[in-house]
């Protein structure tokens, strides 16, 4: 068994992912009006970036077989934030984006406090403290407006060099200086251990609470970029676009080929699920689809996507092996 | 459900949220006297009432283990197509129009239920595609516009109708959908079955239960409550509309867990889910009265939750 | 030698009215192995669990080298040397064979990230120690291995910690031959460099050729230490059970007339790999068992009966019917009258966080309820009955089944499934983890159902049960029935030269190396 296709075996879906995106990206760039440029891949890239990032915080959720309902919440809380405190003169515009990236961390830092000492599940932890910080975010901008320092939104909005969309460098910057180091230290390795046998985990000497804890404060941490970019796109907060981005964040989880019931996930993966889910709803744009079926299309991809998983049915024979 | 534990009454969850009922009632009543009014209190009840049919068929869903994400919009396709159905038809016909709302609930619930018992897919994805689909359906079929429509006679006069000039209707409909789920919980195979699957599906399916019936019947009624809640909802409103079932989501799963059921599944019982909603529906009008922002609001809500099951998990550990 | 380099003085635990351990005083020495025996519910799991630090004993202390140890949980037992192998393995599945095998100590580089390249190193290493680096292979995932190589990854992640404490709980029970001799090497070795090694094992050909001392359990008591080899093993196993191995069967009866009609027959049963033409028959009023080294193809001949196998093939008649039914629930039908007991009864066989009551009446509810309602008075009347006929031991049948012994959750599975009046009883190893009082009153239950007329096939890995309550032994090999022993044939040693496929004349060096020949005093 040689290494590569020892490797095709571990990451087939996250591949899988990754090639349906490039044959739908190669579609959407033949279909746009303006072709294929750096512009439009900009604009591409821009539409998916937020929600890549708060799909990465669910992924390193889902990985320990736990789940953030909270998250667009966290998205929300942060991108109000930002539409208050990212103004001004450089120093204050850096402030307040480490302002905005503290807030969710905590935020998330709460949600693991709350599983593991309280002892809640997941969903129902993070279902109650979605609608705390969606109440706060309120607070802060009780209607939508605020604005976001329009140097920092161009440059992030725009492209490198007329080449390369800056979103998308700072994605990959983002993954390679945040996610890389935690998935290869214990704490990561504690992640994904937690998801697929905690109890071992637990026997093993894993510090199985701290690894929690990471896992949703940075989640948070991640949802907060993502309210972040949101507001360097729309230059303003808004307190309630939260609901649409949790659930999209699962099904990009998904997409990606993770298992919700943990140990396996790939953020490559659930990055790929992002952009494919903001591609289709561009292409269906482009092709002409009624926007009014859109979501009818969003929702049947959803369908495919998730029931392909139920084709591991196809290959039980011991039929006690659909419970497991 | 028979486990020697849950013997003391005060002990008990339901116990737990009947106590904190009191004392918000209590309270309510010291900040301000008109809480204690019975006509203020029947308008609670009421508009608990739309919550509490659509917890009761999520704690049938609950008690297996698995979550129903799709109650927004089935609510909503349900009243759609009945006040459609009940406006074309008009005059007496009119109740087909109910009729064909509640067979739209079962048949979402059935929906659900092929996916989460035969494809083995998640409840908690496959409920969430379900209603992404519905959204797009109604979306489509509908338009931007509210679709003419009237509720049948028999709707308004359950949604928004007394009975002897002083109870409302709905909350007749909501006991009598309690006193029927309470029935099937206790008294009846299918829900003996229910607690066993949401205890160990593997077993109860070695036990000879057929499992996947079981759970296709519990999500065939989550369906079908939130089929008549859309019923009452559109009956109480004097139409559908598109956004009639997005206020339900999260309060119809809150009410459950807050109400001492355990979201994993095999615990809890249907008391339980109505002092939740009463809870919350109380919690809710409460802070209204108080002219507190919505923004508080949100945040008393998620505190609650937050409270009433960090309570009972650690009685559950300790 | 240091006699008292690990001990236990005064341990106490309770787990609500039940007493695991119970004053328990204990020592072991420095570089020495040293066999814990005991059945099960002796209390020797739930001192493994102490001294791995899982489990808080309720008074008492241990010492290591004359220090005291305070331990909160597993990890501050492997900070002080004392690393555990349990029999629930503790492998994460996702992950690859290194990464399991340096789980909570990897080799960290100088950013304080997970060296891969060292972290393989020392993985090579650990499996080099036991022998075994040539066949596995470290990038694997260790969901892709089969069970022996999980236990051999399991063994080099105790030794890449370089205990001082060794304690394993049946480490080789899935493993070859081949790798039980490599383990034992390995075991010696650290031995010989100074590591105190416990094992807990009921197989006492490897207790007799590894164990220096030997320390026995009993009700959660410590019984009696004494060097390995100055008892003989009748002494220890009365020291085990308490008392004298009484006539442990209920007395077979003749042989079933020839006009008797079998109520199970099959012919010709493929499935997979793992059947490949099956042929047997159970009458009515026969024990039949089912026997051969574990892994030929015995559960899977079981699922199929219940119809739990997709791609069974061939012909299985139970009573007028010619195909298996639909499951357990398709089992429970007129026309099947079957009964499956499954092998494990936490996950598969008990709800077990529901109360004794419900667990007993689940599978006969549908009898005793009209219309889909449940006859509460009747379900009543039936609990009682049942445990009155099966005397399970219970406070009250509205406690939860989890508290109750492994014996008793047994006779509830048992229980459940006699309310449902079977004529075919399935059973897959049920005396596993049973204390032998229990068995021997399960073993005269069956007794009197076969006189009542059911047909019953038993799946057991205790060659010494089949022998003692079965009319007729068929012993499998390879997917098939390689011998049906009755009467003077039902030996022993009949039972092992078919179970390896040997013919008369061909008898191994060392019976007693083979898994389904060795003495089970506590399954």
């Amino acid at each position: 068994m040689n290494a590569a296709s020892l490797h095709l075996r571990h990451h087939a879906r996250t591949l899988l992912a990754l090639g349906l995106l490039g044959v739908l990206l190669l579609a959407f760039l033949a279909i746009h009006p303006r072709g294929a440029s750096a512009a439009v891949l900009t604009a591409w890239s821009n539409q998916g970036v937020a929600l890549a990032l708060v799909a990465i915080g669910q992924t390193l959720v889902v990985l320990t077989s736990g789940i953030d309902i909270s998250i667009g919440a966290i998205m929300a809380l942060s991108n109000c934030v930002a539409s208050t405190l990212v103004q001004g003169d450089p120093t204050q515009v850096a402030l307040g984006v480490a302002a905005v990236l503290l807030v969710g961390t905590l935020c998330g830092v709460t949600n693991g406090l709350i599983i593991v000492y309280a002892r809640i599940q997941p969903i129902v932890a993070t279902l109650a403290t979605g609608t705390i910080y969606t109440g706060i975010a309120l607070l802060v901008r009780p209607t939508p407006g605020g604005e976001v320092d329009a140097g920092l939104s161009d440059a992030m909005t725009g492209t490198l060099g007329d080449l390369v969309p800056t979103s998308l460098v700072v994605l990959g910057l983002v993954v390679l200086l945040v996610w890389e180091p935690l998935r290869r230290s214990l704490t990561g390795r504690t992640l994904f251990a937690l998801g697929s046998a905690e109890q071992a985990a637990y026997m093993s000497g894993l510090s199985v609470d701290r690894a929690k804890i990471v896992a949703y404060a940075t989640a948070g941490l991640f949802a907060a970029m993502g309210g972040l970019f949101l507001g360097f796109q729309t230059a303003s907060g808004d307190a309630a676009i939260g609901l649409p981005y949790t659930l999209n964040s699962v099904a990009a989880v998904v997409l990606g080929g993770a298992a919700l019931s943990g140990g396996a996930a790939s953020v490559l993966g659930t990055i790929a699920g992002a952009f494919l889910l903001r591609t289709i709803g561009s292409l269906m744009f482009f092709t002409g689809v009624p926007p009014l079926a859109q979501p009818l299309f969003e929702g049947l991809v959803l369908i495919c996507a998730v029931a392909l998983g139920a084709t591991r049915l196809l290959r039980i024979r011991n039929r006690l092996e659909i419970f497991r | 459900m028979n486990t020697l534990a849950l013997r003391n009454p005060i002990k008990t969850p339901t116990g737990a949220v009947l106590l904190a009922l009191a004392a918000l009632l209590l309270l309510g009543g010291a900040v301000n006297s008109q809480f204690f009014s019975p006509t203020y209190l029947l308008l609670q009840l009421q508009s608990g009432a739309f919550l509490g049919v659509i917890a009761a068929g999520a704690t049938l869903v609950i008690l297996l283990g698995h979550i129903d994400l799709s109650v927004p919009w089935t609510l909503t396709v349900a009243a759609t197509v009945a006040t459609a159905v009940a406006r074309a038809k008009g005059g007496a016909w009119a109740e087909l129009g109910p009729l064909a709302g509640i067979a739209a609930g079962a048949l979402i619930g059935l929906l659900n239920g092929v996916g989460v018992a035969y494809l083995r897919i998640p409840s908690l994805i496959w409920t969430l595609a379900v209603n992404t689909i519905l959204l797009g359906a109604v979306a489509f079929h509908a338009g931007n516009t509210v679709i003419s429509s009237e509720p049948s006679p028999i709707m308004a006069a359950l949604g928004a109708g007394r009975s002897f000039g002083v109870l409302p209707n709905a909350v007749l409909v909501w006991v009598a959908v309690s006193v029927l789920v309470v029935w099937v919980l206790r008294r009846t195979l299918m829900g003996r079955y229910i607690y066993a699957v949401g205890t160990r599906e593997v077993a109860a399916h070695m036990s000879g239960i057929d499992t996947r019936r079981v759970i296709l019947g519990a999500f065939v009624a989550s369906g079908v409550c939130s089929a008549i809640a859309g019923l009452l909802l559109a009956g109480y409103a004097g139409q559908s509309y598109q956004r009639m079932g997005d206020p339900f989501l999260l309060p119809g799963i809150a009410a459950v867990v807050v109400g001492g059921t355990s979201i994993l599944g095999g615990r809890g019982r249907y008391g339980g889910t109505v002092a939740g909603v009463l809870l919350i529906t109380l919690m809710s009008s409460m802070l209204s009265l108080m002219h507190v922002p919505e923004a508080v609001k949100q945040i008393c809500y998620g505190l609650v939750i937050v409270v009433m099951v960090g309570l009972y998990s650690r009685r559950q550990a300790g | 030698m240091n006699n008292d380099y690990l001990q236990l003085i005064g341990v106490s635990k309770r787990y609500g009215g039940i007493t695991a351990l119970s004053d328990v005083c204990f020592s072991a020495a420095r570089g020495s192995i040293h066999a814990i025996l005991g059945e099960n519910g002796a209390g020797k799991s739930t001192l493994m669990k102490t001294l791995a630090g899982v489990v808080r004993p309720d008074t008492g202390a241990v010492r290591l080298d004359g220090r005291e140890l305070r331990m909160t949980g597993p990890a501050q037992a492997l900070d002080e040397g004392i690393v555990c192998i349990f029999q629930e393995l503790s492998l994460v599945p996702h992950l690859s064979v290194a990464a399991n095998i340096c789980l909570a100590n990897p080799p960290r580089n100088r950013l304080g990230l997970i060296d891969a390249r060292r972290q393989n190193e020392m993985a090579r290493e650990a499996l080099a120690r036991i022998g075994c680096e040539r066949q596995i292979d470290l990038r694997e995932r260790c969901i892709d291995l089969p069970l022996s190589q999980r236990q051999i990854v399991e063994i080099a992640k105790a030794v890449v910690r370089r205990p001082r404490v060794l304690i394993l709980d049946e480490a080789t029970s899935a493993l070859t031959a081949e790798d039980v001799e490599k383990v034992m090497r390995l075991l010696r070795t650290l031995r010989e460099e100074g590591t105190c090694v416990l094992f807990i094992s009921h197989r006492m050909h490897e207790v007799d050729a590894l164990a220096d001392t030997c320390s026995v359990f009993r009700n959660g008591e410590h019984v009696s230490t004494f060097a390995a080899g100055t008892k003989p093993h009748e002494e220890i196993v009365r020291l085990m059970i308490g008392r004298p191995i009484a006539q442990v069967y209920p007395p077979k009866p003749a042989p079933l007339p020839a006009s008797v009609q079998p109520y199970l027959q099959v012919s010709g049963l493929r499935s997979g790999t793992q059947l490949k033409g099956v042929e047997l028959s159970v009458r009515p009023g026969e024990i039949v068992g089912l026997g051969g080294l574990d892994g030929q193809g015995q559960r899977e001949l079981m699922l199929a009966l219940a119809g739990l196998l997709r791609d069974a093939r061939g012909e299985i008649r139970i009573g007028a019917q010619t195909t298996p039914p639909d499951g357990p629930r398709g089992g429970k039908r007129e026309g099947y009258r079957m009964a499956l007991i499954p092998e494990d009864r936490k996950t598969e066989g008990l709800m077990l966080a529901q109360s004794v009551h419900d667990n007993l009446g689940v599978s006969a509810l549908d009898r005793i309820s009209r219309f889909g309602v449940v006859d509460h008075a009747a379900e009543q009347a039936l609990v009682a009955e049942l445990v009155k006929t099966l005397q399970i031991k219970a406070p009250d049948t509205r406690v939860a089944v989890s508290t109750l012994s492994g014996g008793n959750q047994q006779k509830v599975v048992l229980a459940k499934w006699l309310a449902t009046q079977p004529r075919l009883l399935l059973l897959m190893d049920p005396t596993r983890g049973v204390d032998v009082g229990t068995k021997q009153e399960i073993y005269r239950l069956f007794r009197d159902l076969a006189a009542k007329g059911l047909a019953i096939l038993f799946y057991s890995t205790d060659c010494d049960e089949l022998i003692g309550l079965c009319d007729r032994v068929l012993v499998m090999y390879d997917g098939q029935v390689r011998a049906s022993l009755a009467g003077a044939t039902l030996t022993e040693e009949q039972i092992l030269m078919n179970a390896m496929n040997l013919g008369r004349g061909d008898a191994p060096a060392h019976t007693r190396r083979v898994r389904a020949g060795a003495l089970e005093y506590a399954a």
